[in-house]
């Protein structure tokens, strides 16, 4: 790994929900161009640490910086740090009276204060790029669930971000959609986007992982390469989560 | 605000004209007590007659609906008020605000029934039929108990307006609560039994605003 | 028969007074549209506050809306028109009417738009916050438009039964239709005007009536 400093930066993170500790001081950092897989049962607080990382939820204590911006500071200007974390959705949460193009360049237009044929360039471009050239004006009902995703990606990237989040992004599509998003995060792998992927689609993850994640009960308990962390695993916990998503 | 205090808020006026205030609110509560189940009675005939889906007898009731749903209660009762009497019918007051009110109550409680019967998949109906219920067993025993959780809160929407409705009854002089207070208004030359007028309305119907308001919110959250 | 004519359809004295209930069936249009701007843009601008969710505010707010919900709007009126002026406000008997009304229209609209904001998923709200898009603008371009669909229905409802209470304004001396009928019934001795003045409102609520059926199919609530 290059020692350049880090894109993400969580240092001793912890977040509760009333008497509840869902994160127990979570230490992560992500590198430029790295892609960070981050696996581990339900409820161990997986999307916690993403939400956190831009302020969907706020930590309750530690410090998160990105790109050398301190996500938690109250003078911070969370709406632009946010045009800079990407952030994709287990459920999309496309906007349902928009199309695809309105749905891309929505903060394009109203935060970037593009013109509205530069906003379409831009969304075009990332709609392109998604692969969806010629569903531009459609709406979201008119889209597949692969399409729809690829239309939340196109969102996210049409803002140029510097690091992108991805909780499940596939989990909610049927088996034979699921390439089509993945091949999508491969290009973007390729064309060196940051990525930190939430997911339990392990095939990816052992072979477009730069490190996997390994998080139990607000904690991270393991970290390595894929082939070190699926070929042997050091903890137990880890094992045994493993072989429970390997078999089923 | 000692101005207001006076005005508004008066204790001396309050205390005297607190018993005129009483019969008043002991009349609405009796319209009240006839009204709501006369319109809910009318309303079920009215929906019912709609699911047997016998065509004309369904455009007849929408029809029904529809003529007294669009007239304002108000223009229905000073109708029957002073209509009736030039054709030589006469009832008594009482009975002609009841009527002009049903009329009017009964084609949203019609409305509201239909709808929730409505809402109840034909699978249902044919589920029950196919087991040997009649017709108004099916509807008994499995349509109206489904259909009555659905239309819950437009049924409680709707009996607040109602009541809110035997208001316009002081229009034609019948000594509800409203127009009490605007007698005594008018005797002590003060608007308190007005405000006291409006306060009993409040912390009669507040309970049942409160309780719409969480019932609209969780029918909508449901979807 | 002849007399049920004579006294309902006597269409020498409907020619006579037809321009009275022309001019109050104008007036009654005024009333009415200037209650439908002024009750559904306060009862939006008051939801999109409550929004904010700043405490003390969402009190007065509930407040309010509970209120205008809790009272028969003749109450208000009639407190609009014959107690404010006690304290030297006199708003006169069209604005008193008007605002009176527009207030419970926007009481019971501000709960429904409030119920539609509610009912658009969360998922909306986190999406385009995390595209950096400002809370106000998020409301504004991503959840009313989804909310206010959901609403078009009930408000829709909602609207027309409150602005048949333009015919109250007739009991704070409006010249609306009503007052205009029951006047010239009175001169005539002859109940037709008041059967012009009903068929004044058939024809200004029955389309309506008949719209809020079609808006009920079209629009229901679905997802
Ligand atoms: N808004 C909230 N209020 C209260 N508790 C919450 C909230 N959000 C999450 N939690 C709790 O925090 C814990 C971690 O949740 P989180 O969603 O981060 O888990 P996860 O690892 O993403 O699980 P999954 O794989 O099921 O998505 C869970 O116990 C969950 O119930
Ligand atoms: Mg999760």
């Amino acid at each position: 790994m290059d020692k350049k400093s880090p894109i993400l930066d969580v240092q001793g993170l912890r977040k509760s929900f009333g008497g509840l500790e869902v994160l127990k001081g979570i230490d992560l950092a992500v590198h430029p161009q790295e892609l960070v897989f981050i696996i581990g049962p339900s409820g161990s607080g997986k999307s916690t640490l993403l939400r956190c990382c831009n302020r969907l939820e706020e930590a309750t204590s530690g410090s998160i910086w990105v790109d050398g911006v301190d996500v938690l500071s109250r003078s911070t200007d969370i709406n632009r740090l946010r045009q800079r974390i990407g952030m994709v959705f287990q459920s999309f949460n496309l906007y349902p009276h928009m199309t695809a193009l309105g749905n891309v360049t929505l903060a394009l237009r109203k935060v970037l204060k593009l013109k509205r044929d530069e906003a379409d360039r831009r969304g075009r471009a990332a709609l392109d790029d998604v692969g969806l050239r010629d569903k531009v004006d459609a709406y979201p009902y008119q889209l597949s669930g692969g399409q729809q995703q690829r239309v939340a990606i196109a969102r996210a990237l049409a803002l140029e971000p510097k690091i992108m989040l991805f909780d499940e992004p596939t989990s909610a599509l049927d088996p034979e959609l699921v390439g089509g998003v993945l091949n999508v995060m491969r290009a973007m792998r390729k064309s060196g986007m940051t990525m930190v992927v939430v997911s339990h689609e392990m095939r990816f993850a052992r072979e477009a992982a730069d490190r996997v994640i390994f998080m139990d009960q607000g904690e991270i308990v393991e970290e390595g390469r894929p082939a070190e962390i699926f070929g042997n695993a050091k903890h137990q916990r880890t094992r045994t989560f493993l072989q429970n998503v390997l078999a089923g | 605000m000692d101005l207001i205090v006076e005005t508004f808020f008066n204790l001396d006026v309050l205390r005297e004209m607190y018993p005129f205030l009483l019969d008043g609110l002991w009349m609405t509560l009796q319209l009240c007590i006839v009204i709501v189940p006369c319109g809910i009675v009318a309303g079920l005939c009215v929906a019912i007659l709609f699911s047997f889906r016998f065509r004309p007898l369904s455009w007849l009731v929408i029809v029904y609906v529809d003529f007294f749903r669009s007239f304002p209660p108000l223009v229905l009762l000073i109708f029957i008020y002073y209509g009736l009497p030039f054709v030589g019918v006469d009832i008594p007051d009482f009975a002609a605000v009841v009527l002009a009110l049903t009329l009017n109550t009964s084609s949203y409680y019609g409305e509201i029934f239909r709808a929730g019967i409505e809402s109840i998949p034909r699978g249902q109906w044919e589920a029950a039929r196919s087991t040997g219920l009649g017709f108004l067993q099916t509807m008994r025993y499995v349509i109206v108990p489904q259909a009555a959780r659905n239309v819950a809160p437009d049924l409680t929407s709707n009996t607040l307006e109602v009541i809110k409705v035997t208001s316009l009854a002081s229009v034609v002089a019948m000594p509800e609560l409203l127009r009490l207070a605007r007698v005594a208004q008018g005797l002590t030359y003060n608007p308190t039994p007005l405000i006291a007028a409006a306060a009993i309305y409040f912390v009669l119907l507040w309970p049942l605003v409160r309780l719409l308001s969480r019932m609209e919110r969780r029918m909508i959250a449901g979807r | 028969m002849d007399q049920i004519v004579a006294n309902f359809f006597d269409l020498e004295v409907m020619a006579r007074y037809l321009p009275d209930i022309l001019s109050g069936f104008v007036l009654t249009i005024y009333l009415a549209v200037a209650i439908v701007l002024f009750g559904l843009a306060l009862g939006l601008a008051l939801a999109v506050v409550r929004a904010f969710q700043i405490r003390p505010l969402n009190w007065l707010i509930v407040f309010f809306v509970d209120l205008f919900r809790a009272l028969p709007p003749l109450v208000i009126m009639i407190i609009f028109y014959f107690a404010l002026p006690y304290v030297g406000v006199e708003l006169g008997g069209f604005v008193a009417a008007w605002l009176a009304l527009g207030f419970v229209l926007a009481a019971f609209a501000e709960e429904i738009y409030w119920a539609g904001i509610l009912s658009v998923d969360k998922g909306q709200w986190e999406a385009a916050r995390s595209t950096g898009l400002p809370f106000f603008r998020t409301l504004r371009s991503v959840v009313l438009p989804q909310a206010l669909r959901l609403t078009i229905p009930p408000l829709t409802n909602r609207t027309i039964a409150i602005t048949k209470g333009t015919a109250l304004a007739s009991v704070v001396a409006v010249p609306e239709i009503l007052s205009q009928a029951t006047a010239a019934q009175a001169f005539a001795a002859n109940t037709s005007p008041l059967t012009m003045g009903a068929i004044a409102y058939l024809i200004l609520f029955a389309p309506l009536v008949t719209l809020s059926r079609w808006i009920e199919t079209r629009f229901a609530w679905r997802r």
